[in-house]
C-alpha cells in the first residue's frame, strides 16, 4: 500500500503515519481531516446504494482478540461500503488458542498479503507491537486500557455535528476512568481540540496522570455536570467490585449514576453520550439513556462513517479513486 | 608461579589503598601489595597507566537459570558472562526448576560451576520449600552444602511470621535473609511503575509503597530477631528512607541497587520504543525522583551494594505483548560501563566507593572470601579501564540471552581483564593490553 510519507504532503490532506495506533500520535490538523472526511463518508451511508469503490482490491483483516460486537461490526460495514475485501477473525477460532504468539499469528496472516489489519487486543501496546512487525497498515480498535482512537474520533464527530465545534465546550466524562481506553483517547482528542474536559469518578478509579493532561478531576458528579455541553458516561464493569474499587453497584449509582435530576444541572442542549455497552441503572438511568438529549445511537451510526474515513485515509486517501 | 602486576592504580578500600602500586600474586593468592616491588622471579604484567587494579568484583544477585531453564542461561554461559563483565564471583538465586531448596540442587550448581571453571559461584538457597512461602526449606542442609544466604527471590516472604522464623533460624548459621521486597496485594497484576507513564500507556501500576511497605516490615523483624536482612534490588525512594531509618536505629539491614535503577526511569517504557519489553523488570523502572534517590543513596553510603539482578530471558519470551512478557534484563556485562560512566565520570562517587559497592561490601555481607587485596587473600582481581570507550551491542553479549535495554549505548569505562584465583579467565581484546 502507498503509505503517505510524513513531510511530503500537506498535513491537512493526509495522515502522516502508516498506522493509526492512538490519538496521542495525531495532530489537531489530522483529527480535523478525519472528521471532515467522515462527513463525506456519512453521506454515502444515506444513499440507496451504500457503496463506493475507494478500497476496491484492498484486503482488510479484522483481528479481534477480545469479544466485540459493535466495533467489529462497525469496521466490517465501513470496509464493505468502501468495497474492500474483508475477513474477520475472532481469537477464539484462531490458532491463538493453540499457543501461537501474537506476532506469529499476524505474520501468518501477512503472508497472505492483506493491506490493513484492524486489531483489538486485551494487552496495552499490542497494536504498537504489530506496527513494528507488520508491513500492513495497523488500525488500533482498542488495546487494553490504553487507547481506542476510532471511538474518540466518532465521539468528536458526533459532538461536532451538534455543536459545530469542539473548542471551549465543557465535556464531563463520568465512570470507570482507570480501566477505560475510551477515556484516554477522548481526553487526548478533546484537549488537543480545545475542549474543557472534566473527569469524575471515585478516587479508586481515577488514573494519576489526568491533571497533567489538563483535565479537571472531581469526585462530585454535580460539579462535573454543571453547565456541561456534553455528558459522557463510561461503563462500570461489574468485576471491579471484587478489586475493591467501590463497595456496590447500588452505592455507585447513588453517588455517580446519571439521573435526569443531575442532568438538569447541565446546559439545556446537553448531549448525553455512552460508548456502550451500557449498564442501565448503574452509570446511567434508563430515562436519561433514552431521553431527548441522548445521542447514543447516533454515535453508533457515526462510527461507520468515521471508520470509513480512517480506512480511506490510511489507504492513501485522495491518491486513490475518488470517493464519489 | 608468581606474577607481578605493575603500573596500575591499585584501589583496595579494605586496606585503605589507592595509588600507583604493584600487586604480587603467588599461585592463587595475593602475596604482596606495595610500591616498586622486587621482581622475585615473577612474570611481569605491565598494566598501562590509568588502568585500575582492584579486588575482584562480586555480583550477589544473578539468575543462572540452571537447572531447568537452560534455554535462557546455563551456569557455564552465566559465569562466562560474569567474567566478561569483570565479576570474579556471583551469587545465584534459587528460583531454578527445581528450586534450590535442598542440598542436591546446591551440589548440582556447584558441580556445574567447577566444570566451567570461570567465576566463583555461591548458591543462595530458598527460604521456603519450593519457594511457596509455607514451610522453611532445610536451611542447615543448604548451608552445609555451600549456600551463603537464603531468599525466596522472585517472590517475597509473604507472612511476617515466616520471615521472623527464617531470620531466627538463618541467624544460627550467620546467614542473612535476602528479601525480594514486595507486597503481593499491592503489586496485583502490575507490570510497570505506578505513575504518569504507566497511566499514559495503559499499563497496570506497581507503586513504590508496594516495595517500601515490605522493607519497613523487615526492618522491624531484623530488629526483633537481631538477624541480618538484605534488601534485594531496591528501587523506590520510600524503601531507601526505611533502610536509612533502620540503619540509624542500629538494625542489621543492608541493601543493593541494580544499575538499571540508577540509570533509567519509566520514561524508557515509551521512548525510544514504546512498550519495549526490555524495559520491563521487577521491581519496575521508577520515576526520576526514585532514580535520583538511588544516586543519592549510592553517594552518601546508605546503599551498600550494586548488584545486577542479571535475569536472562529468551528473545522469543520477550517478543510478546508487554503485559505478557517476563520481567527482567541481563546485567552482568553492562554493569561496569554503566557504573563508571554514570557514577564515576558523572561525579556521583569516586572509584574507591565504587569498589566498595561492587566488591568489598558484597563480600562482607555474604561472608565471602575476596573483596580485598589483603596478603593471603584469593588472587581474585579485576582490571578496569576507566576511559575505555565501550559500545554495548546486545548481539555480542556472552550471556546466552540478549535482553538488554542498553543496546547501542556508548559508555566510558570498561573491563580489561578478570583474574580468578590467580588465573586470567577473561581478557578484553579491545582494551589494548596483554594479560597472559
Amino acid at each position: 500500500m502507498s503509505a503517505v510519507e510524513g513531510g511530503n504532503v500537506l498535513p491537512a490532506t493526509a495522515l502522516r503515519g502508516k498506522d493509526l495506533l492512538g490519538v496521542s500520535e495525531l495532530t489537531p490538523e489530522e483529527i480535523s481531516l478525519v472528521l471532515d472526511t467522515a462527513e463525506a463518508m456519512k453521506e454515502i451511508g444515506s444513499r440507496p446504494i451504500k457503496k463506493v469503490p475507494a478500497l476496491r482490491g484492498k484486503t482488510v483483516v479484522n483481528l479481534f482478540f477480545e469479544p466485540s460486537t459493535r466495533t467489529r461490526t462497525s469496521f466490517e460495514i465501513a470496509e464493505k461500503r468502501l468495497s474492500a475485501d474483508t475477513l474477520s477473525i475472532a481469537a477464539g477460532t484462531s490458532s491463538v488458542v493453540k499457543g501461537e504468539t501474537l506476532v506469529d499469528t499476524v505474520r501468518t496472516l501477512e503472508a497472505m498479503q492483506p493491506d490493513m489489519i484492524v486489531v483489538r487486543h486485551a494487552s496495552s501496546g499490542a497494536a504498537h507491537l504489530l506496527s513494528r512487525t507488520c508491513r500492513s497498515a495497523v488500525i488500533n480498535a482498542g488495546d487494553g486500557t490504553h487507547e481506542h482512537p476510532t471511538q474518540a474520533l466518532l465521539d468528536a464527530f458526533t459532538i461536532r455535528e451538534h455543536k459545530a465545534r469542539l473548542s471551549n465546550l465543557k465535556v464531563a466524562i463520568i465512570g470507570d476512568l482507570l480501566h477505560s481506553r475510551v477515556l484516554r483517547s477522548n481526553v487526548l482528542l478533546l484537549t488537543k481540540m480545545g475542549a474543557r474536559v472534566w473527569a469524575c469518578g471515585p478516587p479508586t478509579l481515577v488514573p494519576v496522570d489526568l491533571p497533567g493532561l489538563g483535565v479537571q478531576v472531581t469526585h462530585h458528579v454535580e460539579e462535573a455536570v454543571r453547565d456541561a455541553d456534553v455528558v459522557m458516561l463510561l461503563r462500570i464493569q461489574l468485576e471491579r467490585m471484587e478489586g475493591a474499587f467501590f463497595p456496590s453497584l447500588r452505592e455507585y449509582f447513588r453517588l455517580f449514576g446519571m439521573t435526569s435530576a443531575r442532568l438538569a444541572l447541565a446546559r439545556p442542549d446537553v448531549l448525553v453520550m455512552h460508548p456502550g455497552p451500557m449498564n442501565r441503572g448503574v452509570e446511567i438511568a434508563s430515562d436519561v439513556a433514552d431521553g431527548p438529549n441522548s445521542v447514543i445511537l447516533e454515535q453508533v451510526a457515526n462510527g461507520v462513517a468515521v471508520r470509513m474515513a480512517v480506512l480511506y485515509l490510511l489507504a492513501g486517501g485522495a491518491e486513490h479513486e475518488a470517493v464519489v | 608461579m608468581k606474577r607481578l602486576f605493575r603500573g596500575g592504580r591499585v584501589v583496595d578500600p579494605v586496606n585503605g589503598l589507592d595509588g600507583d602500586l604493584d600487586v604480587l600474586v603467588d599461585g592463587d593468592r595475593i602475596a604482596r601489595v606495595g610500591r616498586d616491588l622486587p621482581l622475585d622471579g615473577a612474570v611481569v604484567v605491565e598494566v598501562p597507566k590509568g588502568f585500575v587494579v582492584c579486588p575482584g568484583l562480586i555480583d550477589i544477585h544473578v539468575h543462572l537459570r540452571e537447572p531447568g531453564q537452560e534455554h535462557k542461561e546455563t551456569v557455564a554461559t552465566g559465569v562466562a558472562s560474569a567474567v566478561a563483565g569483570g565479576f570474579t564471583a556471583v551469587a545465584c538465586m534459587p528460583n531454578t526448576s527445581p528450586v534450590n531448596d535442598n542440598a542436591n540442587v546446591t551440589a548440582f550448581i556447584l558441580a556445574k560451576a567447577a566444570e566451567a571453571g570461570l567465576a566463583r559461584v555461591y548458591p543462595i538457597g530458598a527460604v521456603s520449600r519450593g519457594q511457596k512461602g509455607e514451610q522453611l526449606a532445610d536451611i542447615g542442609e543448604l548451608h552445609a552444602a555451600g549456600c551463603v544466604a537464603i531468599t525466596d527471590d522472585g517472590h517475597p516472604v509473604r507472612t511476617a511470621l515466616l520471615m521472623r522464623r527464617a531470620l531466627e533460624y538463618a541467624g544460627m548459621f550467620g546467614m542473612p535473609v535476602i528479601e525480594h521486597s514486595e507486597d503481593p496485594s499491592l503489586k496485583g497484576e502490575g507490570v510497570a511503575h505506578e505513575g504518569v507513564v504507566a497511566a499514559a500507556l495503559g499499563l497496570r501500576g506497581i507503586p513504590g509503597a508496594c516495595e517500601a511497605i515490605m522493607v519497613e516490615r523487615d526492618v522491624l523483624l531484623a530488629e526483633l530477631t537481631g538477624s541480618a536482612v538484605h534488601v534485594a534490588h531496591m528501587s523506590a525512594r520510600q524503601s531507601l528512607r526505611a533502610v536509612r531509618k533502620g540503619k540509624e536505629a542500629g538494625v542489621r539491614i543492608t541493601c543493593e541497587v541494580a544499575p538499571h535503577h540508577f540509570t533509567l526511569t519509566d520514561e524508557s517504557l515509551r521512548s525510544p520504543v514504546a512498550y519495549d519489553t526490555n524495559t520491563k523488570m521487577n521491581p519496575p523502572l521508577r520515576e526520576a525522583a526514585d532514580r535520583d534517590a538511588m544516586l543519592a543513596g549510592l553517594a552518601d553510603g546508605s546503599i551498600d551494594v550494586i548488584a545486577t539482578d542479571h535475569a536472562p530471558h529468551h528473545a522469543d519470551e520477550k517478543h510478546v505483548e508487554f503485559d505478557r512478557a517476563p520481567f527482567g534484563i541481563v546485567g552482568l556485562e553492562t554493569a561496569v560501563p554503566l557504573c563508571l560512566d554514570r557514577l564515576v565520570h558523572a561525579g556521583v562517587i569516586g572509584l574507591p566507593r565504587l569498589v566498595e559497592l561492587l566488591s568489598c561490601n558484597p563480600a562482607r555481607i555474604l561472608n565471602l572470601p575476596g573483596g580485598s587485596l589483603s596478603v593471603g587473600a584469593p588472587a581474585d582481581i579485576t582490571i578496569l579501564a576507566p576511559d575505555l570507550e565501550v559500545r554495548v551491542e546486545a548481539s555480542r553479549l556472552v550471556s546466552l540471552s540478549k535482553n538488554t535495554p542498553f543496546d547501542g549505548w556508548e559508555l566510558r569505562g570498561g573491563v580489561v581483564a578478570t583474574i580468578v584465583g590467580g588465573r586470567t579467565v577473561y581478557v578484553n581484546s579491545g582494551a589494548g593490553v596483554v594479560v597472559s
